[in-house]
């Protein structure tokens, strides 16, 4: 079996898991046993998914660490609320989602251009800082609201919609990081100075991953603001930043499928302990810690879990025993 | 004239809480290279320990601000010892992130035991005002700026004229070869990380007396502006963290005073990215080439 027919196989079987997906839990609504409880969370873990997506690519696969993805997703957010409290049709919620991913992406490029250029925990700070100067301009402007923000955001997304940009999201970044262009970010992971002395332009690499981050953040901003009506710029803070994060880092830095598990895993338990909103927030923070201590590479570590994975095994096997 | 003089002095006394905070955020990251997010909490639990010292140990402020201060010391250590220690030679990325996690679990442990609610600091001093020609100057703000003055006094003494001040200076200069020496690095650095907290820790007691006003989650963003005193004023260097704190301080109450109070933050993040952006060393720093 050769690469290609292996590559394409692997499509075909997560195709038919994603699809799986939908038409099950679409079932499970229409026959009620999701009820709009249960979608909440259903909502969530696919805005996470798209969100973490995002940020997976900047901190686990080109190895830039940003705490300033809830920035991006606030631009995306108001832009949506903004486009559709405006008129109310599909068309201008279409309008937003792409004028707020386009937006978040043209500030991922600004921002980016000069902070890049500085490493570790400070570039950690820069994004930190930019996130929190996105969220008092979103505090103090009138078009956003101000400190009450945005509410009767009119609703467009349900399950379908949000699987399909879930999925879209998922596939567009997979492309990226098996492109020639993933391939570099993925060397600015390994060693900065080796991939730059192989002659990989890194401020270009690390600047077009984190536009793509900030681009899927607008995306799942304007999800979020049309999934649950209000916007609120304390939404947006340092924790909603450390919220994506914690998905990234449960899931394994440089791991999708991680992300995609960890993102469910995260939702669930959030659901589970809605009564204790406080407890949450310390177990939240014991997990992040033991998670560092005892299994600082995530759930997946960069690996992906699959079933290709998992035939790709059996098939290294098989020639041995003829 | 007068209102810029009257806004100097009131960003001193609000600069030199930030100077006390950054100054533990400098001591950590030039030992261990760590961000130590949970430092502006530590700062919070410093507040509620002397409240608690104030109201129900019955206490007056020295006490009040002796004890924060030794407690927040053990809590350093504790915290370093538990979170830290184990990760020492992880990539600092997984150092950011657990620091991350401390900081959320001290803020949310007090929410859960003391409610988020906002308390009201009790006045440990008398309400005198003292005029300078047209300048007011608070009993209170002359306690903070004095306070401030003589622990950075007693904290540049320990730094340079006793043996674990000078261990201190070996292990962030070279920690290999300080080990070598015979430094006792895991000592060193609970030290530091003990000295540091302390002074975050008076810098809880001072801030109740300044904004008169206590809640778990207070921690947050005068610790980011801290770190950004400490970044300012070239991190890793104790009179930069003094500058910087001051002068973040002072700052800050000048946009607040001349322009806009709700951009205030926005503009101390604004000089933050430019710093890192123009002078990633700080003012004081020295610039170091990357070896390969």
């Amino acid at each position: 079996m050769d690469l290609k027919q292996q590559r394409r196989r692997n499509t075909v079987i997560t195709l038919v898991l994603a699809l799986g997906s939908l038409v099950i839990i679409q079932a499970l609504i229409m026959a009620k046993v999701i009820r709009s409880y249960q979608m909440v969370t259903i909502s969530t873990i696919c805005i996470n998914i798209i969100l973490a997506a995002g940020l997976n690519l900047v901190t686990g696969f080109t190895g830039q660490f940003s705490l300033g993805h809830a920035g991006f997703m606030a631009i995306g957010a108001y832009a949506c609320a903004i486009f559709t409290l405006r008129d109310g049709s599909l068309v201008s919620f279409a309008l937003g989602v792409i004028a707020g991913a386009v937006l978040a992406a043209i500030c991922g490029i600004l921002i980016g251009i000069p902070t890049l250029r500085l490493k570790g925990d400070y570039l950690a700070i820069a994004t930190l800082g930019f996130a929190e100067i996105i969220r008092i301009f979103a505090q103090n402007l009138t078009i956003t609201g101000g400190a009450a923000g945005l509410s009767n955001i009119p609703k467009f997304t349900n399950w379908p919609m949000l699987w399909a940009f879930t999925v879209i999201t998922l596939l567009l970044i997979v492309a990226f990081i098996h492109s020639s262009h993933g391939r570099a970010c993925i060397a600015i992971r390994e060693d900065e100075i080796a991939a730059e002395s192989m002659g990989i332009n890194t401020t270009k690499y690390k600047v077009m991953a984190f536009a793509i981050g900030a681009f899927f953040a607008g995306i799942g901003g304007a999800l979020y603001a049309s999934t649950f009506y209000i916007l609120k710029p304390t939404t947006f803070g340092f924790m909603k930043s450390i919220d994506i994060l914690m998905v990234v880092v449960l899931g394994g830095m440089g791991s999708m499928t991680g992300t995609v598990i960890a993102a469910a895993v995260l939702a669930i338990i959030t659901m589970l302990l809605q009564s204790f909103s406080e407890l949450r927030m310390v177990l939240y923070a014991v997990m992040l810690v033991a998670i560092m201590l005892f299994r600082p590479q995530g759930l997946m570590g960069d690996r992906e879990l699959g079933v290709p994975e998992f035939l790709k095994k059996r098939l290294k096997k098989a020639p041995k025993a003829e | 004239m007068d209102q810029f003089l009257q806004q100097v002095v009131n960003g001193l006394s609000l600069g030199s809480i930030y100077a006390l905070i950054a100054l533990g955020y400098t001591m950590v990251y030039g030992i261990i290279k760590l961000i130590n997010f949970a430092h502006g909490d530590i700062y919070m639990l410093g507040a509620y320990i002397g409240f608690a010292v104030v109201t129900i140990g019955g206490l007056g402020f020295f006490p009040a601000l002796i004890i924060a201060m030794v407690l927040c010391a053990v809590i350093g250590i504790v915290t370093e010892r538990i979170a830290y220690k184990p990760l020492r030679n992880s990539p600092r990325i997984t150092l950011l992130i657990t620091a991350i996690g401390v900081s959320f679990f001290m803020e949310y442990i007090m929410v859960y035991f003391v409610g988020a609610n906002v308390r009201a600091f009790p006045d440990v001093l008398p309400k005198t005002q003292y005029r300078l020609g047209s300048i007011v100057i608070n009993l209170q703000q002359i306690v903070i700026i004095l306070t401030t003055i003589a622990l950075m006094v007693l904290l540049q003494f320990i730094v340079h004229k006793t043996k674990i001040g000078k261990a201190m200076r070996a292990v962030s200069a070279d920690r290999d070869a300080a080990e070598l020496m015979g430094v006792k690095v895991d000592r060193t650095i609970s030290a530091t990380f003990a000295i540091g907290s302390a002074l975050a820790g008076a810098g809880g007691v001072l801030v109740g007396i300044f904004y008169n006003s206590i809640n778990p989650l207070m921690g947050m963003m005068p610790g980011l502006k801290a770190f950004v005193a400490a970044v300012f004023g070239g991190i890793g260097i104790i009179p930069g963290a003094m500058i910087g704190g001051v002068s973040i301080g002072v700052i800050e109450t000048m946009v607040s005073g001349y322009g806009s109070s709700m951009y205030k933050d926005a503009v101390v993040f604004a000089i933050l990215i430019l710093v890192l952006i123009f002078k990633p060393s700080g003012l004081l720093g020295k610039n170091t080439r990357e070896k390969v």
